[in-house]
């Protein structure tokens, strides 16, 4: 197990390195990934003092205050949401649930976006009130979506997934009309509803890095009561794990991951759908393996994205949240598919 | 010494009573089988003794305690329980299962708190034929194999007391009666207590002690299989007629059903 641990984490480490090089390297100018590793490494207390800077200001400009900050905040962005989505999966044993099927992004937009219009987001807490808040229209959302899927204590895929788009669509209209009564904020606010990584400094990434590492803790270290999950809540519980609170835990958690990147970045679907899918097909079902490794590909998954959301046509940026829905649909579409034969499958078999 | 004590148990669904001033105890090493009619409450009575379900009136007490005084966890140290359908159809390999067994057992920091684990699940798995199926995914194996999992699973568990929710049903009679062999050893070796809601009644008959019968939510009856075992009370319980024959190794009673219009009970006692 640990061995497994270690070599699976060992190689996604060394792709996220290698993305992170790539992605600042490239732009509108391209920078060799040597010199990027000197820079960064340069930085570095102690280690740094064995380079010498022979790099032009400019290249340590674009890198330290223009592609670092956006290319670490689609890392950080991307790990959430792929952790939520984990954690989404294993509580709600359902293949299907990740925070934008689920509507808690959704959800969380709504709470930004009433923020912004009334130009409320640094009031109350200060930068902490724009999270706050979409944590709890958030978490009120997946309350809601929950309710309506219920069928006599179970939750079935399907009326999960449709309880989804409902509140998704409800919630995308509340968005819609706020972005159209709304003069001059406009642009900030349909932001959200597309998801972008543009234009973001320094400070975005400091605001969610806690969550992220403490998300990654707590989901981490739950990873073994996932895992129980997967035996059904009853055989869970006698198996000696207290149901209903690691519940409560898992969805607030996850919940609140979304928050926060939904606050910064926007709604960017699918994420949480695609990697902890990708992973399982690899490693197999073990939550001790899913969780940690969907937060690092989570974050090489988004950095890819949005590579290609501001560079596949040349100046114009493409907003990120529609990169990912070109890849996410489609797999969605073919997990649904996959899901729909399996289910078929199984009826023949109970019929024999 | 009694391992399970009910007393006045009384459980409501809305206004209708599913289980009614039920009172019974079960000794140290004791196996009980809990027999009945469909819709007769067999099943939610083992859920309220392993604590998933609430109770309205009475008490449960395992071991000395309330049901409810315990956490999860030291409850699941005391007591399994093995479900109808067993594992499900996941794709976790056979020892990873087996190992959920020990979830009890961990502190917070996910480290086995006693120190033979790794020699506990060894001889689990040995003892269980699965040696060889360590690595294979559970949606893979077949019916008989998974049940042996999921019994695998509740011994890692090391409980007193193992609640068994017809556990054979979707079984043939070879891996009906290998199950059954497995847990009677089982309970032999290390005085595990049983409660076992049986649908067949000679398999019953062939290894509990004692059976209680439930009628409609009420304990209707308890006692050996040889004093409840015969054709009127199997009438009055299902409604059906009978012929009871000892059997030729142990001389316990098996119940032979006999075809037909099932006519009144006064019928069925001739033999």
């Amino acid at each position: 197990m640990s061995k497994r641990l270690a070599g699976y984490t060992g190689a996604s480490l060394i792709l996220l390195v290698l993305t992170l090089l790539i992605c600042v390297g490239t732009g509108s100018v391209s920078l060799p990934l040597m010199e990027i590793a000197r820079i960064l490494l340069h930085r570095i207390p102690y280690v740094g003092s064995f380079i010498t800077p022979d790099w032009t200001t400019a290249s340590e400009q674009i890198v330290l205050n223009v592609r670092l900050p956006r290319v670490l905040l689609g890392l950080i962005v991307g790990s959430s949401l792929s952790l939520a989505g984990a954690a989404f999966q294993g509580v709600l044993r359902n293949p299907l649930a990740d925070p934008f099927t689920l509507g808690v992004s959704s959800g969380a937009s709504v709470g930004a976006a009433v923020l912004i219009f009334f130009g409320w987001q640094f009031s109350l807490i200060g930068i902490f009130t724009l999270p706050a808040v979409a944590f709890m229209t958030g978490i009120l959302t997946l309350w809601v979506v929950l309710v309506l899927a219920r069928e006599k204590g179970k939750i079935p895929t399907e009326s999960l997934i449709l309880s989804g788009v409902v509140m998704q669509s409800f919630l995308g209209a509340v968005v819609a009309f706020l972005t159209a009564m709304s003069k001059k904020t406009v642009n900030e606010i349909l932001y959200w509803t597309m998801g972008s990584l543009s234009l973001r400094g320094w400070s975005y990434t400091a605001i969610l890095l806690p969550y992220l590492v403490i998300g990654l803790l707590i989901i981490w270290s739950g990873a073994r009561r996932l895992n129980l999950f997967a035996l059904g809540e009853r055989q869970a519980a006698h198996s000696g794990l207290d149901v209903e609170r690691t519940k409560l835990v898992m969805l607030a958690v996850a919940t609140l991951l979304t928050a926060a990147s939904v606050s910064v970045a926007g709604v960017i679907g699918f994420v949480g759908l695609v990697v902890p899918h990708m992973i399982r097909l690899i490693t197999g079902p073990d939550y001790r393996l899913i969780v940690p490794l969907s937060a690092i590909c989570g974050g090489v998954f988004l950095m890819w994205s949005d590579l290609i959301a501001r560079t596949i046509l040349g100046q114009t940026e493409i907003p990120l949240g529609i990169v990912t829905a070109f890849v996410g649909a489609p797999f969605f579409a073919l997990l649904l598919y996959r899901n729909k034969k399996r289910r078929a499958h199984l009826q023949e078999g109970g019929a024999l | 010494m009694s391992m399970i004590e009910v007393r006045g148990l009384t459980k409501r669904r809305g206004s209708r009573k599913v289980l009614n001033q039920i009172n019974f105890s079960v000794s140290q090493g004791e196996f009980l089988g809990v027999i009945g009619p469909n819709g007769s409450g067999k099943t939610t009575l083992l859920h309220t003794i392993s604590g998933v379900e609430g109770i309205d009136e009475g008490e449960i007490v395992v071991d000395g305690r309330k049901v409810e005084a315990y956490g999860r966890k030291e409850l699941a140290r005391k007591l399994a329980v093995l479900q109808q359908d067993g594992i499900p159809s996941i794709a976790y390999p056979v020892k990873d299962i087996i190992e959920m067994g020990r979830f009890p057992f961990l502190d917070w920091l996910g480290r086995d708190q006693s120190k033979d684990t790794e020699a506990v699940i060894k001889r689990i798995m040995h003892r269980l034929d699965l040696d060889s199926l360590a690595d294979r995914p559970v949606n893979e194996l077949s019916g008989g194999q998974r049940q042996r999992v999921a019994l695998g699973k509740v011994m890692a568990q090391q409980p007193r007391v193992l609640l068994l929710d017809e556990p054979t049903t979707y079984l043939d009679i070879r891996y009906q009666l290998q199950f059954m062999e497995l847990v009677a050893q089982w309970r032999q070796e290390e005085e595990v207590t049983v409660i076992a809601v049986m649908h067949d009644l000679n398999l019953a008959s062939l290894y509990c002690d004692r059976l209680l019968v439930l009628q409609d939510g009420a304990a209707a009856a308890v006692g050996t299989p040889e004093e409840l075992l015969t054709p009127e009370t199997i009438h009055e319980v299902f409604q059906v007629q009978s012929a009871v024959t000892a059997h030729p190794d142990t001389g316990v009673p098996q119940v032979m059903l006999r075809r037909g219009e099932q006519p009144a009970a006064e019928d069925g006692a001739n033999l």
